[in-house]
């Protein structure tokens, strides 16, 4: 099993569905009463939070505490910690010296976990490096999407918004191309560049052109600090054009899923009532990030194993 | 002062035509004499059969940290790195700190190179005040001053102001001194880490783009055409500023260009593994970009191959990638770079390699540096096997710093011997630091 | 991932010991001793331990309810999540656990192929624990091989077994292997 978990170009699509079979056994642990598993006890792992993230940090910390492992959480904010105190070597080598296992890590930095694992020992588990990529949340949306369609493969995915700046996008096209979804980029070109086309996916500006096509509607949050970057001329035409409202969303099939990686911004990418409609699955996104992260940790730590030998 | 005969070494000397087997007699710090076969007439005799005498190179480029950042490099350990690396004369950026803008702060730098007497050391000036882009900078007292500039930029920063990058080009003419643009458009490359295309993308980084660089490289052309200023491009690294410097001197315009042994070497693969010391600005390209800038270098588009050295500490760049300063360190391998990357694949000629090495920038310049060779030029020499192999090792290298993406690469060609001004600075590889003070 | 599969290695086969009829009756005694130890089917729970366990757990249960008319219910257990030697193993991949309804009060008897270390019991007690509270818990197991490394004993055995340590015993069941048959062999390396 692989050592660190830093891209979704690490996975094949045999490793995706290894993790997300591994997922479905965990999920039915949080539904009986004893929630705990002793699999991992005795193990160390470490949320290293560079940037505030309460979600993702309580998703993982409730993971790990799931398999009985000791939790660590170290927050930091990247900016102070660089301007003074210990730097992110520092910190990584204090933390391999506590002897932990593994060290779950979020940083503004993009190719920051990348560093992080060739300083130590320990594995590393990227959750969300800048705009880089964010494996996990990629993962349980493929688990989410699965629960739905048995088949990704074929599946049309529509991923609507910021792609330039945003590491789930980058993390689920590579994902979804490896499970052979057909996956359409849309949004306007200063959010979508070019290049995006080399992951094999399609680029459309104009949502309304695949809303009666789609399986999937992928709504990325819209950044609002980034306003001030004349990226589009205002929230309002940023929802008139890419929002999904209700109208829109009476025009896709019937049993299409509407996602988003949250927090969402109500109004601008996705309509109040279109967040509430029996076709959004954000909420089982939430739920399912549990029982992936377990899969995740059980997988990367439940061995060291070199040749991957099994239980007779 | 000794005399040195250098027995039977293949002499490279562009600037008189010649590229043949003879001995070189240093003496009172002039070539006194060549021929096939010299008398040793009581001169130490250093055979340097194999290897290829040339004149001394000439760095356009050099970062040093002193002023402001001693630990970093002082002017004495980029000389030592300098003469490592077969060099007799380096011209120190100016953004030391406090930033070189004035007579007082360039005739410091001199006189510390003087002291360190290892190499030349030719300070650049700012163009603008604390190198802001807003106001001149002492330019008129800082080419009448002891260190004489000649050449001025606010490299670091691209100037910003084209009415104002205008208006020190049309005083420059003054003094005929060259005004020497870092070409970056701040607005477009703002946030940028690495040079944005395909990669930059997958890998969550801002990007550069290739034309923050082509429109500054083409409004200074125009500029240049208007005001009849010389200019020099520093570290062009994109197929697009190739192209329009090959078209501008076409046309007669006075544009010279550098590249850098990392920009003709490495591409943008290199961040991949998000290693902060393959960070550069400008940054490394495409294959596209790499090979246009090799094709620029040979066929004489660009006159100069200049390292950008560029120290920093290993505090500073063992961060974060977007945490971490650009710049490499380069005076000790360019040129085994360039003669592994451009000479043994063919791609240009030895002498080629010398004219950009050393002729073509101290011509820039106006050093003495580039040689002739002959009877009675001063004696700035390097010696240097072509084929000797070695291993980048951050241990052996002389610069305080160690931040190059290139440990652990093996390389061929090979610093013997330097002399500067009929000195010898480095005997067998080894820096004579002790010995010249 | 480097998931890859671990090198196979040969399994070769020294003699069989249980032929299918064995296996049949083996299990059909085991169901009556279960009955007859539980006094009847009340509160009984069958639950095979995966992978083998599980199939032979249907087997009893359904074994029983052709003699006694009674149906009883039967699960599986993947106690993977529960083996004290995850890390030194590595990971594998996980099944489902599927446990009838409700463990609280009743009479659990828990089946495997092949008793052994007793370590793979001592993580279904965990397991079964972990998801109710149970009267009791009993044991059955259709070959006992014997080097127990844990005071743990089976309450219904098919056939005792005496091994060396080096041998392998393998279980061969007609749901998985296509066939019902015990051997004993060796790995060749
Ligand atoms: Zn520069």
């Amino acid at each position: 099993m692989m050592k660190h978990l830093l891209s979704m170009d690490q996975l094949s699509s045999a490793d995706i569905v290894t993790i997300l079979d591994t997922a479905e056994s965990l999920r039915s642990v949080t539904d009986r009463p004893i929630k705990k598993l002793p699999t991992l006890r005795g193990r160390t792992v470490c949320n290293l939070f560079y940037e505030a993230s309460t979600r993702t940090r309580i998703s993982f910390e409730l993971a790990a505490k799931r398999l009985s492992a000791d939790v660590i959480n170290f927050s930091a904010d990247s900016k102070s910690s660089v301007a003074k105190g210990e730097s992110f070597k520092d910190t990584a080598w204090t933390l391999e010296a506590m002897g932990v296992d593994a060290i779950i890590v979020r940083h503004g930095s993009s190719g920051a976990p990348h560093q992080l694992s060739q300083w130590v020992k320990a594995s590393v588990l990227n959750a969300g490096d800048g705009q880089h990529e964010h494996p996990t949340q990629a993962l349980l949306d493929l688990y989410s999407m699965r629960e739905h369609f048995k088949d990704l493969e074929g599946l049309k995915v529509a991923i609507v918004g910021d792609v330039l700046h945003s590491r789930v996008a980058r993390s689920n096209v590579k994902g979804l191309v490896t499970m052979g979804a057909d996956v359409i980029l849309i949004g306007p070109p200063t959010l979508i560049p070019p290049q995006a086309a080399t992951w094999g996916a399609r680029i459309g500006y104009d949502l309304d052109e695949v809303l009666e096509e789609i399986d999937v509607c992928y709504l990325l949050r819209v950044q609002k600090e980034r306003q001030s970057e004349q990226l589009f001329p205002s929230l309002r035409e940023y929802a008139a054009l890419w929002g999904l409202d209700s109208r829109r969303l009476a025009r896709m099939k019937p049993e299409v899923l509407v996602m988003h990686p949250g927090p969402m911004n109500r109004g601008v990418e996705i309509g109040a009532d279109v967040s509430e409609s029996p076709r959004s699955i954000i909420l089982d996104q939430v739920a399912n990030g549990l029982a992936v992260r377990m899969s995740l940790l059980y997988l990367m730590l439940g061995g060291r194993s070199e040749d991957g030998e099994v239980f007779e | 002062m000794s005399r040195y005969l250098l027995r039977g070494g293949r002499v490279i000397d562009p600037a008189s035509g010649v590229d043949e087997r003879r001995d070189l007699l240093i003496e009172e710090g002039v070539v006194a004499s060549t021929g096939a076969t010299l008398d040793e007439a009581g001169a130490e005799v250093i055979d340097v059969a194999g290897a290829v005498v040339a004149p001394g190179l000439v760095d356009l480029h050099t970062h040093v940290r002193e002023p402001g950042r001693e630990d970093e490099e002082t002017i004495a350990s980029a000389s030592a790195a300098a003469a490592a690396g077969g060099y007799t004369a380096i011209c120190t950026m100016p953004n030391t700190d406090p930033i070189a803008d004035s007579a007082a702060i360039v005739e410091k730098v001199w006189a510390l190179g003087r002291e360190a007497g290892l190499v030349e050391v030719v300070a650049a000036g700012a163009l603008s005040k604390g190198q802001r882009g807003e106001k001149m900078a002492d330019i008129g007292e800082m080419v009448r001053s002891v260190a004489r500039v000649r050449l001025f930029t606010d490299d670091g920063h691209g100037v910003q102001n084209s009415l104002f990058a205008r208006r020190v080009m049309e005083y420059l003419v003054t003094f005929d001194a060259i005004y020497a643009e870092h070409c970056e458009d701040e607005a477009l490359a703002a946030g940028g880490m690495m040079h944005e295309g395909e990669r930059s993308m997958a890998l969550g980084m801002r990007g550069i783009p290739s034309e923050a660089e082509e429109l500054m490289a083409a409004r200074d052309i125009a500029l240049a055409k208007l005001t009849g200023c010389r200019l020099h491009l520093l570290h062009i690294s994109t197929a697009g500023t190739a192209e329009i410097v090959r078209r501008a001197r076409a046309e007669g315009v006075r544009v010279t260009a550098e590249a850098t042994p990392h920009h003709f070497s490495l591409t943008d693969a290199e961040l991949e593994s998000y290693d902060p010391n393959a960070k550069v600005n400008p940054p490394l390209r495409t294959e596209e970009d790499r090979a246009a800038i090799v094709g620029a270098l040979a066929d004489g588009t660009i006159d100069a191959i200049a390292t950008d050295h560029a120290p920093h500490a290993l505090e500073e760049k063992d961060v974060e990638f977007q945490y971490a300063p650009p710049g490499m360190v380069g005076l000790e391998t360019s040129l085994a770079l360039t003669l592994t990357e451009l000479v043994h694949p063919g791609h240009i000629s030895l002498t080629r390699a010398i004219e950009l090495l050393s002729v073509g920038p101290s011509r820039i310049l106006g050093l003495p540096q580039g040689g002739p060779l002959t009877s009675g030029d001063p004696a700035h020499v390097v010696v240097f096997d072509p084929d000797g192999e070695w291993t980048v090792d951050p241990a052996r290298l002389r610069s305080l710093c160690k931040n190059t993406p290139f440990v652990g690469r093996k390389l061929r060609g090979r610093v013997l011997h330097t002399f500067f001004a009929g000195r010898l600075t480095v005997r067998d590889g080894v820096v004579l630091a002790g010995e010249l003070v | 991932m480097g998931n890859a599969p671990a090198q196979k290695r040969e399994f070769v086969v020294k003699s069989r010991l249980l032929e299918p009829d064995d296996v049949r009756r083996a299990l059909v005694r085991i169901s009556h001793e279960i009955v007859e130890r539980n006094k009847g089917t009340d509160d009984l729970v069958i639950v095979g331990i995966r992978t083998r366990g599980a199939p032979l757990a249907d087997r009893i249960a359904a074994s029983i309810a052709d003699f006694e008319g009674a149906d009883v219910p039967s699960g599986a257990l993947d106690v993977t999540l529960y083996r004290d030697d995850v890390a030194l193993r590595g990971p594998r991949n996980l099944e489902a656990t599927t446990v009838p309804a409700d463990l609280d009060g009743r009479n659990v008897v828990l089946v495997d192929d092949v008793l052994y270390t007793g370590r793979t019991i001592r993580a279904a007690f965990d397991a079964v624990l972990d998801l109710g509270r149970p009267r009791a818990i009993r044991l059955a197991v259709l070959v006992d091989r014997g080097h127990r490394e844990l005071p743990i004993r089976a309450d219904h055995v098919g056939k005792n077994l005496p091994t060396a340590a080096s041998e392998i015993v393998k279980v061969h069941l007609q749901e998985i292997d296509g066939e019902d048959a015990v051997l004993i062999g060796e790995y060749r390396p």
